[in-house]
């Protein structure tokens, strides 16, 4: 368990992280979201002890990192998979890291495997690996010491569609048996599919927190996309419901639930072809209440 | 690569009494580092190549034109060589942490930021005082291939001469260490180490025939010249007490204010 209190780190006039707070759950992933130079990565390395904060706290299972005997056995820490040296094999990484850690060179074969690098692959120098297998890697050094507890900036960089799955599924299974995820993103689709927890980040700031569902509700009133066989037929009975449909693209868009739509259409004899939410998605609220912040300066 | 695999990571027995990382696996890991990457292992096959066709070149320059050469010579020969790359592999101990950004994990495997620096240091001493003994044998093998050129040998190697060789190359190694500690950049280091190394001891003398006040305090700030009397093991009055407060001056402030310097730094 992750727990932040108060958070806040200041360069000069600066303020990177403002008062920032909150908790990461046992058997969850949380995913901590906010544009660049939003102060993510700034937090996540004062929760490793790399960045000593102005102010606040950072507690990991109780414990301050600096506190943690052999912290690799019980925190898996991937901040950026570029700051490896590129004169090293990837091979030569994990058997450093496992050395580290003290544990048995066959674990360094075990990771290799589970990230999907070919033993040639491992061989080479991280010179010329490319962003994503170095990702690959940074997220298998951060598993070696089989830790309760991720902490991930930005992992999916430089993933291709697949490997993006692949991690999705990785980080899943890892919540499951009670592991601790804070995965960080500036790119709201690659956490809105993961994470059961969500803390967007503005100026150092949060802006939000909290499950999909509560966010999306905190979005804005409810709104359908809904496209149907006879357009105008549904339009004139969402109308005579006291609905406000209007047209966008080949369907309508109308200020009301999905359920309502189908009702409606249900009632009026009319096919659907297309039914969605049509509200502010995740996106809309990430950017607007990031933009928010932006325009006031401080909130 | 791309094809997705089963994602379950392999577990490992619970940890269940929390050992703090030992300090022998930190040392082990430091080591493991210094020759590890390509950049590394050359510098060290580097050293080695060096010290051997110096060493080859002054047995048959010396053994065709029959100088006078010792054991002792040789060392010294390859001494001048060690004395130039022990610091820059000194300061690449310390500064690679740095360019390529891999004290991130170190520091996040072992918080404890001092110990991961003693371990630098002594992976230092150990490489410096591997390289002084190897550099001795070579010199014996050339003392011997010398011994068959000129047809006469001296087998001449004090002692207080091979100890103070020995502390001289770790001194000087520690400088470049010192001041990779202060600056964490390899080329600003490997700069600081050279202008102290030849630039400062000539302002020394400068100084010292410039003004009497100065030549009376040079020799407790002249680390150069006070380190040289430790490779001819031969002491002036205040020889010892001017090598320890010019190495005070010179290696003992870099290497504090350096310390503290990534004791508070941030690393990004």
């Amino acid at each position: 368990m992750i727990k932040v209190e108060g958070l806040t780190r200041v360069y000069g006039s600066y303020t990177a992280v403002d008062d920032v707070s909150f908790e990461c759950l046992p058997g969850k992933v949380t995913g901590f979201l906010g544009p660049n130079g939003a102060g993510k990565s700034t937090t996540m390395r004062i929760m490793v002890g790399l960045t000593p904060p102005s102010k606040g706290s950072v507690t990991i299972g109780g414990q301050r990192y600096s506190q943690i005997p052999n912290p690799g056995r019980h925190v898996g820490v991937l901040l950026d998979a570029s700051a490896q040296h590129d004169g090293r094999t990837g091979r030569e990484v994990l058997t450093l890291g496992a050395m580290a850690m003290g544990l048995p060179s066959k674990r360094v074969d075990e990771m290799l495997a589970l990230v999907s690098l070919t033993p040639s692959e491992a061989k080479r120098r991280i010179k010329n690996y490319s962003l994503g297998m170095k990702q690959r890697l940074g997220i298998a050094h951060a598993l070696l010491g089989d830790p309760q507890v991720l902490i991930l900036d930005e992992p999916a960089n430089g993933l291709d569609p697949a490997g993006i799955r692949w991690m999705r599924g990785l980080l899943k299974a890892y919540a499951d048996r009670g592991g601790t995820v804070l995965l960080s993103s500036h790119l709201l689709h690659e956490v809105e599919q993961i994470a059961d927890e969500m803390i967007l980040i503005g100026r150092g700031r949060i802006v939000a927190q909290g499950d999909r569902r509560t966010l999306l509700a905190s979005a804005g009133p409810a709104q359908a996309l809904v496209t149907a066989t006879d357009n105008d037929t549904l339009a004139k009975a969402l109308t005579a419901k006291g609905f406000h449909p209007q047209p966008a693209g080949e369907g309508i868009r109308v200020d009301c639930a999905p359920v309502d739509v189908g009702r409606t259409a249900l009632e009026a004899g009319v096919v659907l072809t297309d039914l969605r939410t049509g509200g502010a998605g995740l996106e809309d609220l990430f950017l607007q209440l990031t933009a928010d912040t932006q325009r006031e300066g401080t909130l | 690569m791309s094809a997705p695999v089963p994602a379950a990571v392999p577990t490992l027995p619970a940890v269940t009494h929390a050992t703090p990382v030992p300090f022998s696996r930190t040392l082990k890991v430091e080591l493991r580092k210094s020759w590890d990457s390509r950049a590394a292992f050359w510098l060290l096959v580097a050293i080695g190549l060096l010290v051997i066709a110096v060493e080859l070149i002054a047995t048959l320059v010396s053994g065709l034109q029959d100088q006078d050469m010792a054991w002792g010579d040789f060392a010294g020969i390859a001494g001048f060589v060690t004395s130039v790359l022990l610091p820059v592999l000194g300061i690449m101990l310390v500064t690679t942490e740095w360019s390529q950004r891999t004290a991130m994990t170190t520091f996040a495997l072992e918080p404890r930021r001092p110990r991961v620096i003693l371990a630098k240091a002594l992976v230092g001493v150990t490489l410096t005082v591997v390289t002084v003994i190897g550099a001795m044998v070579i010199g014996l093998v050339c003392n011997a291939l010398y011994a068959g050129l000129a047809g006469h040998s001296d087998w001449h190697l004090g002692l207080g001469d091979m100890v103070g060789f020995l502390i001289y190359q770790v001194l000087e190694m520690l400088a470049g260490f010192a001041f990779a500690c202060l600056v964490l950049n390899t080329a600003a280091a490997i700069v600081i180490f050279f202008a102290f190394t030849y630039v400062i001891p000539g302002l020394i003398a400068l100084g010292s025939s410039a003004m009497d006040w100065f030549d009376k305090l040079a020799p407790w700030i002249d680390f150069q010249s006070a380190v040289g009397n430790l490779a001819s093991w031969d002491f002036p009055d205040n020889g010892v007490a001017q090598l320890i407060v010019s190495g005070l001056i010179w290696l003992g402030l870099p290497l504090f204010f350096g310390l503290r310097r990534i004791l508070r730094a941030e690393v990004k």
